[in-house]
């Protein structure tokens, strides 16, 4: 099988994860992909700007009295890190250095549990101080939903991670494995990307009013 | 590994289907459960029909007619009509682009698994206490109060499918963007599969809205949210919204791939080149990028304002312009051509002007002032009627005739072919013509029964003896089917002696390698260009060689299956919190026990590697040598 | 699984470059990276400030938008050839994504 040949970093090719027809299907069917969940969280973000402060009586929190900056700060920047820390991994991929590659990637994923772990604490925060929850207001179920699904990505790639880090730790890279390795971190990305949004467009402009 | 076929037991037979990763064998798999749900939703219309032939009827109760109508609605779109023509997309895409199989053979299995699970869920709902009954549509202010489990079932069955169906979607895109062969650019390439590629694109950005509607009703209804519970500041619009971004895309999800039989049809009992290709093309895109900027027209009586409104109408009308080079580019392609009247060239003929009077009350219907009347009243059932039968109903029943030799290697009666076609045209008219008058007349659309002495009696008893003759006619059909395949008489590669595509080059049905050397492309209607040059075979583009092949694999019917058990738990599990823990204890144990199935079998497929296999050179010369079976 | 090498012929003739070129490229990523750690803290700082939100959301959008280019050209390589097919399915997203969005802020009621 010509997947599984071994390469030296000189005969390793320069853009591993398309050298296969697989690698190139996976390649475009991931980012179609990526272009469905874009309206897919649109969906999402569209129905939390119009339920945004829906609530049943003036006894609800709003965004403006809930959300806190340095959270969302700090969150931010652990998100924004961990994107350039897959960026060091595909690097090393591309260079065919696996022990570098699996190293950015465990950094990555102890970023993005960290990041998780920040997330869970607000949501905590939310329901505990302000009784903000998923069921009671429109508001608070649009903003679970929203931020929730944002969440369960960031679960998905951190398990994606996971398993192809336990799968291959003693394999070395391949033109099997090396789509995979970059799809997952595309994904990270895409991530990311989604956060940007949800930074500016639930937590500032919230705040702002 | 020989490639010639041997006798198999039925239990072989059953895992072999269970388990394939062929495209072809997954089209059969798709041909037969969406004829099945086909029939289930035929016979839902006939009892609507019944119900509706004479005035205070009382052959099913309001609320049972409620569930019957809205099945109906619900099983045509999502478990008929698109599984069909997943079923020729299936069957010919790869064939036409000159292709060994889909680009992710894996996935389009899943897709369909997702697809079947998710339609017999739903269609559990009937003997589990009651089916959804408001409406295809669900809106959410009467659905999210709809008593009992039936908006549930409709709810989570169609998740699962429509997750089969956004899989089966991305997989043809990027079948038909990578997997091309030699010579195939993208405008040589047959309108079947342009419009597979552009329907294919609608799915791929029509269906997220759709999940995440689908995910509002199932939080609002099952895990007590409020998106659309206005009393705790939810708004009911959102449904409406969201579903539409999804519902007007989905009706060219199915028309152009119907528009892409139609052409080829067309073309081959013509006997002439498409005339106008690249206008068809530039319209099925177009088509494509209008279908999104339209769905508000279902929404003009919610009060969206006359700007929003004007807006709307006007980008509906211009649908009509591409799709009116479309009519008038099948018109040319048959002027001046030697035509044959076989079965699907009859079916083509007569849905020029069927589609074409379905196509007029939609402009009609397009324009906000004067749907105010036409709203919610029969002539909108007339209207969807006249372009989904006349239309896609059309499309399938003639591509059932056209493909089926390639499908499975023998012929369909051609004398009983044209009774169906002649009863179920006749038939369809009957029913849908009048329903434009009811309309206009003022009988509203999914209406349990009408009163007598207000002129609806006879319209309404001509509209059902047209649909006893549709369904005679589809029983022609099935009889025609049975028998056929009964005979069995094996027909060449281009039975209809016509073909100019790529699927007509291979034998009836092709073996599971499909192309032993890929083609060389010379044109548009390659196989065409051959035989006008003396040619019986395509020219290789590549020497023999080794081919390979994916594994077959039992995992996307696990995956599948561990979705289905999660449904039954989040359903039940409402139940369980409403009894305080009493009743229905199993309903979460269920949930989770579905999901680490599914998340299992992930697990396992990710875990463990699959190289496929290779078929090598000496089997595929061997072949040659021995003929096939 | 036909083996093609895209763009360089042979990878042993081309190595130091491709070392070279990808060296560059990790600091082009560094640069941005720094770009939108930067974006990210005027975005913060602009709602601390407290402007007037007529001033605050186009800025706070257009920002968003400056650091999801460098995300998708940089680190997610859109820049880099064959990426043809993925640009336009992701703005066609995009697309249907804004018009979405603009119908629930304009059309729903209230």
């Amino acid at each position: 099988m010509d997947a599984e040949q071994k390469f030296t970093s000189r005969t390793w090719p320069e853009s591993p994860e398309k050298t296969t027809l697989e690698g190139k299907n996976k390649f475009l069917g991931f980012w179609l992909f990526l272009g469905g969940e874009t309206v897919l969280f649109a969906s999402l973000f569209a129905t939390y700007l119009a339920l945004k402060d829906k609530v049943p009586s003036d006894d609800h929190a709003l965004a403006i009295d809930m959300f806190e900056l340095p959270l969302v700060f700090i969150m931010t920047m652990l998100l924004l890190t961990s994107s350039l820390t897959s960026v060091y991994a595909m690097y090393h991929m591309k260079n065919y250095n696996f022990q570098k590659m699996k190293t950015w990637l465990i950094i990555t994923v102890g970023l993005g549990l960290a990041f998780l772990g920040f997330e869970i604490y607000e949501f905590n925060h939310y329901v505990h101080e302000y009784h903000h929850t998923f069921t009671s207001s429109a508001f608070g179920s649009s903003f679970y939903t929203l931020v929730g699904f944002h969440g369960a990505h960031v679960v998905v790639g951190l398990g994606w991670f996971l398993l192809l880090l336990i799968r291959n730790t003693n394999r070395g890279l391949n033109l099997y494995n090396a789509p995979k390795f970059f799809l997952a971190s595309l994904y990270w990305h895409f991530i990311d990307v989604v956060w940007v949004f949800i930074f500016t467009v639930v937590y500032l402009m919230g705040m702002v009013g | 590994m020989s490639t010639v076929a041997q006798k198999q037991g039925f239990l072989a037979v059953l895992w072999d289907y269970l388990t394939t990763v062929d495209h072809k064998k997954i089209a059969i798999l798709y041909l037969i459960s969406g004829g099945f749900f086909f029939l289930v939703g035929g016979i839902e219309a006939m009892i609507i029909r019944i119900q509706l032939a004479v005035p205070d009827n009382n052959f099913v109760s309001a609320g049972l007619y409620n569930e019957i109508l809205t099945m109906h609605g619900t099983t045509m779109i999502f478990l008929a009509a698109m599984p069909l023509l997943f079923a020729f997309m299936n069957a010919v895409v790869p064939l036409q682009i000159g292709a060994r199989d889909v680009a992710f053979p894996f996935l389009n299995s899943l897709g369909f698994w997702l697809f079947f699970f998710g339609g017999i869920f739903l269609n559990l709902s009937w003997f589990l206490g009651g089916a959804p009954d408001a409406g295809w549509t669900s809106y959410a202010s009467l659905s999210i109060t709809s008593e009992g489990h039936g908006i549930d079932f409709y709810v989570l069955g169609l998740q699962i499918s429509g997750a089969g169906t956004l899989i089966a979607g991305i997989n043809f895109l990027v079948t038909i963007i990578n997997m091309r062969a030699p010579g195939m650019t993208y405008m040589r390439m047959p309108l079947f599969t342009w419009s597979t590629f552009v329907a294919s694109a609608l799915i791929l950005f029509a269906f997220p809205p759709l999940t995440v509607g689908l995910f509002l009703m199932l939080f609002d209804r099952m895990f007590g949210a409020n998106f659309f519970d206005v009393s705790m500041g939810g708004n009911t619009i959102i449904w409406e919204h969201l579903f539409w971004i999804f519902g007007h895309p989905e009706v060219y999800i199915l028309i152009l791939p119907a528009f892409g039989i139609f052409s080829e049809i067309f073309a081959t009992f013509s006997r002439k080149r498409l005339f106008g290709y690249a206008a068809m093309v530039f319209a099925t895109v177009l088509i494509g990028f209008l279908g999104f900027m339209v769905w508000a027209h279902h929404m003009f009586t919610v009060g969206l304002g006359p700007t929003a409104n004007a807006i709307f109408a006007v980008a509906t009308m211009a649908i009509a312009v591409p799709t009116g080079v479309k009519i008038f580019n099948w018109m040319l392609t048959m002027w001046g051509g030697s035509i044959v009247f076989t079965t699907p060239m009859l079916y083509a003929v007569a849905f020029i002007p069927s589609f074409t009077a379905g196509g007029v009350t939609g402009v009609m219907l397009a324009s906000a002032a004067a749907d105010y009347q036409y709203h919610d009243t029969y002539f909108v059932v007339a209207h969807f009627h006249y372009v989904i039968v006349g239309g896609v109903v059309l499309g399938l029943l003639a591509g059932t005739h056209f493909y089926w030799p390639k499908m499975f290697g023998t012929m369909l009666n051609e004398f009983l072919g044209k009774i169906t076609f002649w009863l179920f045209l006749i038939g369809f008219h009957a029913t849908f013509f009048v329903q434009h008058f009811l309309g206009l007349m003022g009988m509203p659309r999914r209406i349990w029964k009408f009163l007598d002495g207000q002129g609806l009696n006879l319209f309404n008893l001509i509209s059902t003896i047209g649909a006893v003759f549709m369904a005679v006619a589809v029983l022609v059909l099935v009889y025609n089917i049975i028998i056929t395949q009964i005979k069995n008489v094996r027909v060449g590669n281009d039975p209809w002696g016509d073909g100019r595509t790529l699927e007509w080059a291979i034998a009836s049905p092709p073996p599971f390698y499909n192309f032993k050397q890929l083609p060389l492309v010379r044109g548009l209607d390659p196989y065409w260009i051959e035989k006008m040059e003396g040619n019986t075979k395509m020219t290789p583009a590549e020497p023999v060689g080794d081919i390979h092949m994916p594994n077959n694999s039992f995992i996307p019917f696990v995956m599948s299956l561990g979705l289905f058990i999660a449904a039954f738990g989040a359903m039940y599990q409402v139940d369980w919190r409403a009894s305080d823990g009493e009743s229905f204890v199993w309903a979460i144990p269920v949930l989770i026990i579905g999901l680490l199935i599914t998340l299992g079998s992930m697990a396992v497929r990710s875990l463990k590697d699959d190289h496929g296999y290779h078929i090598h050179k000496e089997d595929l010369l061997k072949d040659d040598e021995g003929g096939r079976e | 699984m036909a083996t093609q090498q895209s763009t360089s012929a042979n990878p042993k003739v081309n190595y130091e470059y491709r070392r070279k070129k990808a060296a560059e490229e990790m600091r082009k990523h560094v640069t941005s990276f720094a770009l939108m750690i930067f974006v990210t803290l005027i975005a913060f700082i602009m709602v601390l400030a407290g402007f007037d939100k007529t001033f605050v959301y186009p800025v706070l959008l257009a920002l968003a938008a400056l650091q999801v280019v460098l995300q998708l050209y940089y680190f997610m390589h859109m820049s880099h050839k064959g990426h043809g097919a993925a640009a336009l399915f992701l703005y066609s997203g995009a697309l249907v994504a804004f018009i979405t969005i603009l119908t629930f802020l304009t059309i729903v009621w209230w």
